[in-house]
């Protein structure tokens, strides 16, 4: 009841001035609505670039590096711990990329509640061969529904079918450049020869696209037992193992603990690809500075309004007092004004940024870099809307508290003899 | 007979702009059903007098006793509860709020105490607007009436609340001739008809004179 009758009374003040509540709450508009589009349209374009990299990249690399054995024959040989031993021009013994016992290693991974995926993986040196040039070049043997489910490897192959290279016999998804270098057309066999001097003739079933120019140029796909047999090697043949985690924040210490675990080489995402989480960030913030700004802004509206109002209420509020309205009560009512105008103009704000976000979204961008883009990216993640309306609602409280403190110690005695 | 108001040596001093004893020893008691003027030159202090006694200045020594309790040990928020409960107000100026109606300014206090339903006290203002004769003007807003007719809107409000009594500072001050005979019947009706306990400042010597009692002021002291 008493609430209702503050509240009510609130309401009133704000209709008798409703030009100026109008124009405060369409800062407040047009703060909230910025802030959801800079925010919705700058996180769009992260995820986009993240995207090129970061979704193609797995969380965790298992592998074994070429590298020298680190404990020397000569150190098992002397253990003793007061010995020192010099051993120059130290070379890597065998040269064997095969992560041995790898179904074993991808059932116990699997079994881990912190992983979502493992894709197993073969990757090799190639040569494409073009008459009588040859094109350095990659394949990687994938699975590739994993790879569809965890890299969203559909997203960057055009002109076929992605699952086609599990389903065709020897065949390849061709980097677009390689392929233009090669002016390889869909369905045309094209020669490669590996490092061990084997030629075989795959058939080009679609072409992959990342966006990125290096890249392009060299990766191709094919099944994993494809790959295999370009090698000739057994089908347990595996030389990384993929592996895409719960948290992408963990990667870093399950590196270790798995390098430790299986004995293999393990590289996370994060250092792998420092520089693009910091240029993310970077932009976060920047929209973040830029939206927080207008809302300032807008909360200065308020502030504004309000003084005013208390200014012009002189007479209203000292009559409240002498009828019994406290100094609480009246206070209760100006904020309940700034919280109002701010609810009308977050609540405004948030539509118009969505309806802002979605023109942009509608815009077209279309670049060659990113075959499945067709508009400008936008994310429309609640999370900027809670952010923007709780930012919303803060800085009103903020512009109300001030005034509307002034106004509950006026002195209705003063006010009341001044007339 | 119950005492509604009393003072034990009030005085109050002014400090700017030099130090001035503004009110000096005033002890009055007040009766229920009484119907006393304040008269006095102007700038002895009876307004003065009027805003301590209605709990609005605090700056006072001395104690006064409203209803039998002191107001000294009393919060702000105490204080504004006495005001809305136990004191009615009018005002040279009428002061009525401009963004309401007539009859949702004389429920606002009603409202605020919160005893009675909305549908009651809609009611209730109905009533004491009917008595003052402007119960047509009821759902106007409060700006468009006239300055009598605003003084008689002041006075239902004053009266929504069946206080235990009802100060005036000089209620017919900004009134002309003709509205201000009408106030004044309203005054003396209230007090003969319904025993209300008035407390009113006035200069109107004709005012006065109709008065049960008349408190004389000069110089912040009562003579
Ligand atoms: N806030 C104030 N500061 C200083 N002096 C004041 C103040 N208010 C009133 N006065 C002075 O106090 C005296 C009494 O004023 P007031 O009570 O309004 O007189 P009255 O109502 O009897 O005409 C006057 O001399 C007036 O000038
Ligand atoms: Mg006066």
């Amino acid at each position: 009841m008493k609430i209702s009758l503050l509240l009510n009374i609130a309401f009133s003040l704000l209709f008798s001035r409703k030009k100026q509540t109008l124009v405060a709450a369409v800062g407040v508009l047009f703060g909230i609505a910025a802030f959801i589009t800079l925010l919705g349209f700058m996180n769009g374009l992260n995820d986009l670039l993240d995207g090129m990299v970061l979704n193609r990249t797995p969380h965790i690399r298992l592998y074994n590096d070429l590298k020298a054995t680190e404990r020397q024959p000569l150190e098992m040989a002397f253990p003793d711990t007061n010995t020192s031993h010099f051993i120059r021009s130290v070379k890597p013994g065998s040269g064997d990329l095969k992560i041995y016992n790898n179904e074993a290693i991808v059932s116990a991974l699997k079994q881990d509640k912190r992983v979502i995926g493992v894709a197993p993986k073969v990757s090799t040196q190639v040569f494409y061969n073009v008459g009588s040039i040859d094109i350095a070049g990659v394949i990687n043997g994938v699975e590739v529904a994993e790879e569809m489910r965890l890299y969203r490897f559909a997203d960057y192959v055009s002109g076929g079918n992605p699952i086609d290279i599990s389903l065709v016999p020897n065949s390849i998804i061709l980097g677009k450049l390689a392929a233009e270098k090669m002016m390889a057309e869909l369905g045309d066999v094209i020669q490669v020869t590996t490092a061990s001097g084997e030629r075989s003739t795959l058939k080009v079933v679609g072409f992959f696209q990342s966006g990125i120019q290096d890249f392009d140029k060299v990766q191709s796909f094919a099944s994993i037992a494809t790959t295999q047999k370009l090698l000739g090697k057994e089908s347990s043949f595996i030389t990384d193992l993929q592996v895409n985690l719960n948290d992408i924040a963990l990667a870093p210490s399950l590196a270790i603990e798995y390098s430790r675990i299986f004995g293999l080489d393990a590289l996370d995402i994060q250092t792998a690809n420092s520089q693009f989480e910091t240029g993310s960030r970077v932009r976060s913030i920047i929209s973040y500075a830029v939206g927080i700004t207008l809302l300032i802004v807008a909360g200065f509206g308020i502030y504004n309004i309000l003084n005013m109002m208390i200014y012009e209420k002189m007479d209203t509020i000292a009559i409240l007092k002498a009828t019994g309205f406290s100094g609480a009560d009246v206070r209760f009512i100006f904020i309940s004004i700034a919280m109002l105008i701010g609810l009308a103009g977050s609540l405004s704000g948030l539509i118009c940024g969505y309806l802002l976000s979605s023109l942009i979204d509608q815009i077209p961008f279309n670049t060659a870099a990113l075959p499945t883009v067709k508009t400008y990216p936008v994310n429309y993640d609640l999370k900027y809307y809670v952010i923007g309306a709780l930012f919303g609602f803060l800085t009103s409280y903020f512009a109300g508290y001030f005034p509307s403190r002034k106004a509950s110690k006026v002195d209705a005695v003063v006010i009341i003899r001044g007339k | 007979m119950k005492i509604v108001l009393e003072t034990r040596s009030i005085q109050k001093y002014f400090y700017s702009p030099q130090k001035f004893q503004v009110l000096d020893d005033i002890n009055i008691k007040i009766q229920q059903g009484e119907f006393v003027s304040i008269s006095g030159k102007s700038g002895c202090g009876k307004s003065t007098l009027l805003y301590v006694l209605s709990t609005m200045d605090l700056d006072y020594e001395g104690e006064l006793f409203i209803d039998g309790t002191t107001m000294k040990a009393k919060t702000e928020n105490q204080l504004a509860i006495v005001r809305n409960e136990k004191i009615g107000f009018v005002f040279q100026f009428h002061y009525l709020l401009n963004e309401f109606t007539v009859l949702k300014n004389v429920m606002l206090p009603a409202l605020k105490l919160g005893k009675f339903t909305k549908k009651e006290i809609e009611h209730r203002a109905y009533e004491k607007l009917k008595a003052l004769g402007i119960e047509d003007q009821a759902l106007k807003k409060a700006n468009l009436l006239s300055g009598g007719q605003k003084q008689r809107v002041a006075i239902a409000r004053a009266l929504i609340n069946d206080p235990l009594i009802i100060m005036g500072d000089e209620p017919t001050g900004n009134l002309d001739k003709k509205n201000s005979q009408m106030v004044f019947e309203i005054f003396q009706k209230l007090a003969q008809d319904f025993g209300q306990t008035m407390l009113v400042v006035t200069h109107d010597p004709e005012f006065a004179a109709g008065c049960n009692r008349i408190i004389e002021m000069a110089d912040g002291k009562i003579v």
